[in-house]
């Protein structure tokens, strides 16, 4: 037929257009992916459900933190047309500007069509208000958040505190699936059990259509995930004591640390100056937080596991067990200490003159005799069994570290310091060799100054140490998980093993308690009473290079028994006993009796409002204007009344102080010797060879 | 169905394709109920009601039907007998909805008729316009060969599209192209082929290439011709004048008549569309039309977005797709316009690369069997008429198809009997039908 031909030209053509559309169709369908993670970003909207997280209890099982729902003002900003907008600004009392400008910040995050967070953190009242409003205001809703709530308004170094994640932190974590908007524990037990606290979070999945609203589950849920709880924790702390730690320290810097010898658990751990941790939640936070990082005390910073401090004469009693395990002395060993140390040429001072204060061991640490405890050190160092000063000196260090000194502890909060017992290394490098020092080069080690230093965790574990009679359990405030699962067993496994087992013989042990029961008995301590107890202890006052001597102290009660052993370091504030020693009392009797006799609340009382802030922390908030610093972000005393059932403390509570007990006050301190003026600007390594040493026990 | 015993009506009807017309609705209802598919909805009750796209498409069907059993029950004199009136109707009824006209998403191109349903003229004048070019070619006195019945029917079909541009109906307007199937096969030159498809070249190169570019290139090009065949030139040198005024031409479509177009002719939504095509954006602020006629038809959303989602739809199938109603594109309606001119892409991502891949089997063994009926033909004028047939169906979904996957600007015009949409479905079974019905009568010679 005529052109017929051409049938088949226009197939062909047909053929090669089709042909064209099936290869884009394997280009699209077959070779790019890239159109699947489109399609479900576009219509996929993953709606993540937070669980709650755990909670931590103290020994009684009251909760030390808890949840609350807190409500954030959430508005789409597509849907708020006719809100009545002078209803709303007098409830939230910002200004008709500052709703225009957080309206175009919502939609510049979030779009026109999402929810956005209009005002975060609604208080009570507020929220009240909107509820009632909530008709007039359309496109606007309420929306729950669980946030962290602190009912007794305590142990917030210990707790920590949980905050939005940044960049850093998801680049860190990238496996364990956070996402931005996301809350995590940053410090304290929030951080070190962030994965039992927070639980498994739940994702639901939805459909979204083109205009973001919300179409249905997608896949019928299939994919969805259910949100788990975080498991609780439970813990040995001591709400009361733990409270009366940080109260006692109130307007001082400082530490307390109380552990039960027999399990290794924390009781109390209080720094100071601390903040309530109530403070750095919901709405609080972001007035709170500025000024918790710029006040130059360093209200953050822990000092119980962190701070190093000089041990003083507290370290006397480990000097003297290792002496009586090398077999150096005994119980009988004295020494004919007439004020002064003169054997290694440069006489060190002692305070005592009279004649027998160590003549024996028992009364050497009653007396704090330094004398006594220099001579026992270099009699280590030079111990003729390892043939050198070097050999000595390390065998001297192996004990102490097995006393849980100069090393990590491991106790369960995060970024614990390790303090110092010196290197050889670091006598080597500063003496010019090994062969060109001995035991007189680092004399003051012997009585816990030189480069020694511990933290008061590890002090207070020291104790716990002797109390034991050679062993402890490594620090740690969890005792339990609810239902442990098999990585928690592991990680609490160090907790639930004896450290440290030494080989020293008991009878050594009841000599050195022997000696710190007569600290508390005729010794240093001796003003220092727990009714009802005995104890032992020991009283340190530490030569630092920032001012005044450390105050510190020392013990573990009842001696028979121990139950508790504690710790206490107030910076810069003389005497160990007068200061340290007697909120070491009161931590103990609250502990051990669970209520404080009559005159011990007086005490309190006292204690609590004395102000030994160092005076160039106090010049510091002048100089730089921050005067509203001086009074410290601290504790809510009210809940503290409450708890306790007691006389409220008002701020001119030591001008209301029964007149006899500011006698016994006086007599107390007066029994002291006096305050000898220190140099203020000396430094360890100085102290080691500065000829006359003030120490003074 | 009832067209199930066709056979009753007239012998020899086609049954293949009556059953892929019957798949083909089938599948397109299928589509736009994947479209409108929403898990809340009672479905049993829609159907009834007719107050979803998806069972207004099947009383559509039904509609249908009855008329395809109509032409059938036809005599097949009557399609030659009424050709030439038929389209002096469809042309007046072009006119008229310049005056009765309704305006839908900015195309004043419908007719209000009763029960809230819609006719667009000009969607069926291309039924009249098949019908008159095949009564026009198969006239005796017709020479095909001469360029005088070339510019008849040319202008014949021209007509209608012009009219379809002022009714801002461009997809329609394009489709009467698709005549050029069947003039072709009727004795067109193949020249005239090559001079479109050189010009179509030529377009493209201009939205490409800088003007001076291209000006140098075709500079070059024409003194290579000349250069290689210089000898040819010496004897005759007339016909180097020729690739002077083809140069001319070129030159003169670069520079002026392309940009003209775009800037004149072109709405700037238009404009932007072919241009995006390449990958270019085009500057609205160049176009004097929108410019003096603004606001008629203006998309909210960025000219890409359409492209841009289907391409996603489509893509996210991946080679056995998402599953029957588990498309996420589809469900989340972000595809415009899914249930009429993107109905593809609610079946490229609901069942992959391999439906696609059959469907597309489907529509191109359709359009052979076409052919092969347009073949067969003894009568010019079924001949001519199926071609054309051919030429519709095919360039609807070509384009249709290729714009969904991005190979061709957005162009509003529906997929056959896939589309949501009474009139399109009705145009298509009436030209489809009738092509049966003239197949039928096959050995007669229809005049």
């Amino acid at each position: 037929m005529y052109n017929s031909n051409r049938g088949r030209i226009i197939q062909i053509i047909i053929g090669i257009v089709f042909s064209l559309i099936i290869l884009q169709l394997v280009s699209l369908q077959i070779f790019s992916s890239k159109y699947v993670l489109a399609a479900n970003n576009n219509a996929i909207f993953r709606h993540i459900i937070y669980p709650d997280r755990g909670i931590i209890f103290d020994r009684k099982k009251r909760a030390l933190l808890e949840n609350t729902i807190s409500y954030d003002l959430v508005v789409i900003p597509n849907e708020a047309k006719g809100v009545d907008t002078a209803t709303l600004c007098a409830i939230l009392k910002i200004d008709k500007e500052e709703y225009t400008k957080r309206m175009i910040e919502v939609i510049v995050k979030n779009s026109r069509v999402k929810l956005g967070i209009f005002e975060p953190f609604l208080s009570t009242e507020v929220y009240a208000q909107i509820t009632e409003n909530l008709y007039r205001l359309p496109g606007f809703s309420l929306s729950e958040r669980s946030i962290r709530n602190y009912p007794y308004n305590t142990a917030a170094h210990v707790l920590g505190y949980v905050a939005e994640v940044d960049v850093k932190f998801l680049e860190k974590h990238e496996a364990e699936g956070y996402e931005m908007g996301d809350y995590a524990g940053m410090t304290g037990l929030e951080k070190q059990y962030e994965s039992v606290l927070m639980g498994q979070r739940g994702v639901k999945r939805f459909l979204r259509d083109n205009k973001g609203k919300i179409q249905g589950p997608f896949e019928k849920g299939q994919f969805d995930t259910v949100a788990i709880a975080g498991r609780n924790l439970y813990t040995s702390m001591d709400v009361e004591v733990q409270q009366l730690a940080e109260k006692l320290l109130q307007h001082k810097i400082g530490s307390v640390v109380a552990l039960n010898p027999k399990t290794g658990s924390v009781i109390a751990m209080a720094s100071s100056p601390g903040y309530n941790p109530n403070l750095l939640t919901g709405n609080q936070r972001r007035k709170t937080i500025g000024r918790l990082l710029t006040d130059t005390a360093r209200p953050i910073y822990n000092r119980a596991i962190k701070g190093q401090y000089p041990p003083g004469s507290t370290f006397k009693p480990m000097g003297a067990l290792i002496a009586l395990d090398e077999g150096l002395i005994t119980p009988s060993f004295g020494y004919n200490c007439f004020g002064l140390y003169t054997s290694c040429g440069d006489p060190r001072k002692c305070e005592h003159h009279n004649a027998g204060h160590a003549a024996n061991l028992q009364l050497a640490l009653a007396n704090s005799c330094n004398s006594y405890f220099l001579q026992v050190f270099r009699m280590a160092i030079d111990n003729p069994k390892y043939h050198n000063a070097k050999l000595g000196y390390l065998k001297w260090k192996e004990y102490v570290n097995s006393f849980g000194l100069g090393r990590r502890l491991g106790i369960d909060l995060p970024s614990e310091n390790r303090a110092s017992i010196p290197d050889t290394a670091q006598y080597n490098k500063d003496f010019g060799g090994a062969k060109y020092w001995n035991s007189c080069f680092m004399l003051t080690l012997g009585i816990g100054q030189d480069r020694m230093t511990a933290t008061p965790l590890q002090l207070a574990n020291a104790m716990a140490f002797i109390a034991n009679e050679g062993y402890y359990y490594t620090p740690h405030f969890v005792d339990s998980v609810e239902e442990e699962d098999d990585i928690d067993k592991e990680v609490l496994a160090k907790y639930r093993t004896k450290q440290a087992v030494t080989k020293i013989p008991k009878e050594y042990f009841d000599i050195i308690k022997e000696g710190m029961h007569g600290v508390t008995v005729f010794g240093t301590a001796a003003a220092v009473k727990v009714p009802g107890h005995e104890f032992c202890a020991k009283t340190g006052t530490a030569q630092n290079p920032h001012g005044k001597n450390h105050s510190l102290f020392v013990c573990f009660a009842p001696k028979d028994d121990p139950k508790i052993a504690v710790a206490v370091v107030v910076e810069n504030a003389g005497f160990g006993a007068t200061w340290a020693g007697p909120i070491a009392g009161l931590v103990m009797e609250k502990y051990l009796n669970d209520s404080l006799t009559k005159e011990s609340k007086t005490k309190m009382d006292y204690l609590a409002n004395v102000d030994l802030m160092p005076a160039n922390i106090k010049e510091w908030y002048i100089k730089n204007n921050k005067t509203e610093m001086l009074v410290p972000l601290n504790y809510n005393n009210d809940e503290l009344s409450d708890i306790w059932d007691m006389e409220m403390v008002s701020e001119q509570a030591p001008v209301k102080l029964k007149l006899d007990t500011l006698k016994k006050i006086d007599t107390f301190q007066k029994n002291k010797p006096p305050a000898a003026p220190t140099p203020s600007k000396q430094n360890n390594k100085e102290s080691a060879i500065n000829p006359v040493q003030k120490k003074k026990k | 169905m009832a067209t199930t015993n066709n056979n009753n009506f007239s012998k020899g009807t086609d049954l293949a394709v009556i059953a892929l017309y019957l798949i083909m609705v089938a599948i397109g209802v299928l589509c736009i109920f994947m479209v409108e598919y929403n898990p809340n909805l009672n479905w049993s009750n829609t159907v009834l009601t007719a107050k979803t796209n998806f069972s207004k498409q099947i009383y559509f069907s039904i509609f249908c039907a009855a008329v395809a059993i109509f032409i059938l029950l036809l005599d097949s004199k009557v399609f030659t007998a009424f050709a030439n009136l038929s389209y002096a109707a469809g042309i007046l009824l072009m006119l008229a909805t310049f005056v009765l006209g309704k305006n839908i998403n900015g195309s004043k191109s419908w007719i209000p008729i009763a029960g809230g349903f819609n006719l667009q003229p000009a969607e069926l004048c291309k039924i009249f316009t098949a019908l008159f070019i095949a009564k026009f070619i198969s006239k005796p006195e017709t020479d095909f060969k001469k360029l005088q019945s070339h510019l008849i029917a040319g202008a014949a079909i021209a007509l209608p599209a012009i009219l379809s541009i002022m009714q801002h109906e461009m997809g329609l307007a394009l489709v009467y192209s698709a005549f050029i199937f069947a003039m072709y096969r009727e004795g067109l030159p193949p020249v005239i082929l090559i001079v479109l498809l050189s010009f179509a070249i030529l377009v493209i190169a201009t939205l490409l290439l800088e003007p001076t570019v291209l000006a140098i290139i075709l500079t070059v090009l024409a003194g290579f011709f000349i250069f290689s065949m210089i000898k040819r030139f010496k004897r005759n040198k007339r016909k180097i004048l020729i690739v002077f005024a083809i140069w001319g031409i070129c030159f003169g479509t670069v520079r002026f008549a392309v940009p003209y177009i775009f800037n004149h002719v072109f709405e700037c939504y238009q404009s932007t569309r072919i241009y995006s095509m390449v990958g270019k954006e085009y500057d609205c602020s160049q176009n004097k039309k929108s410019a003096s006629a603004s606001g008629e038809r203006h998309g909210k959303k960025p000219d890409d977005y359409n492209v841009k989602q289907s391409k996603i739809a489509i893509g996210s199938g991946g080679f056995w797709g998402r599953g029957f109603l588990k498309g996420t594109q589809t469900r989340g309606k972000y595809v415009p316009e899914q249930h009429t001119d993107f109905i593809f892409t609610s079946l490229g991502e609901a069942f992959g690369f391999v439906g696609t891949f059959i469907f597309l089997g489907l529509y191109l063994f359709f359009l052979f069997r076409l052919i092969r009926i347009a073949e067969r033909q003894r009568s010019t004028f079924s001949r001519v008429y199926a071609y054309s047939v051919v030429g519709i169906f095919f360039f609807h979904i070509a384009v249709n198809i290729s714009m969904t996957v991005g190979l061709f600007p957005v162009v509003g015009i529906p997929l056959p009997l896939i589309s949501y949409g009474g009139s399109s479905l009705l145009t298509f079974t009436v030209l489809l039908f009738i092509l049966l019905r003239l197949d039928a009568d096959r050995q007669m010679v229809l005049r």
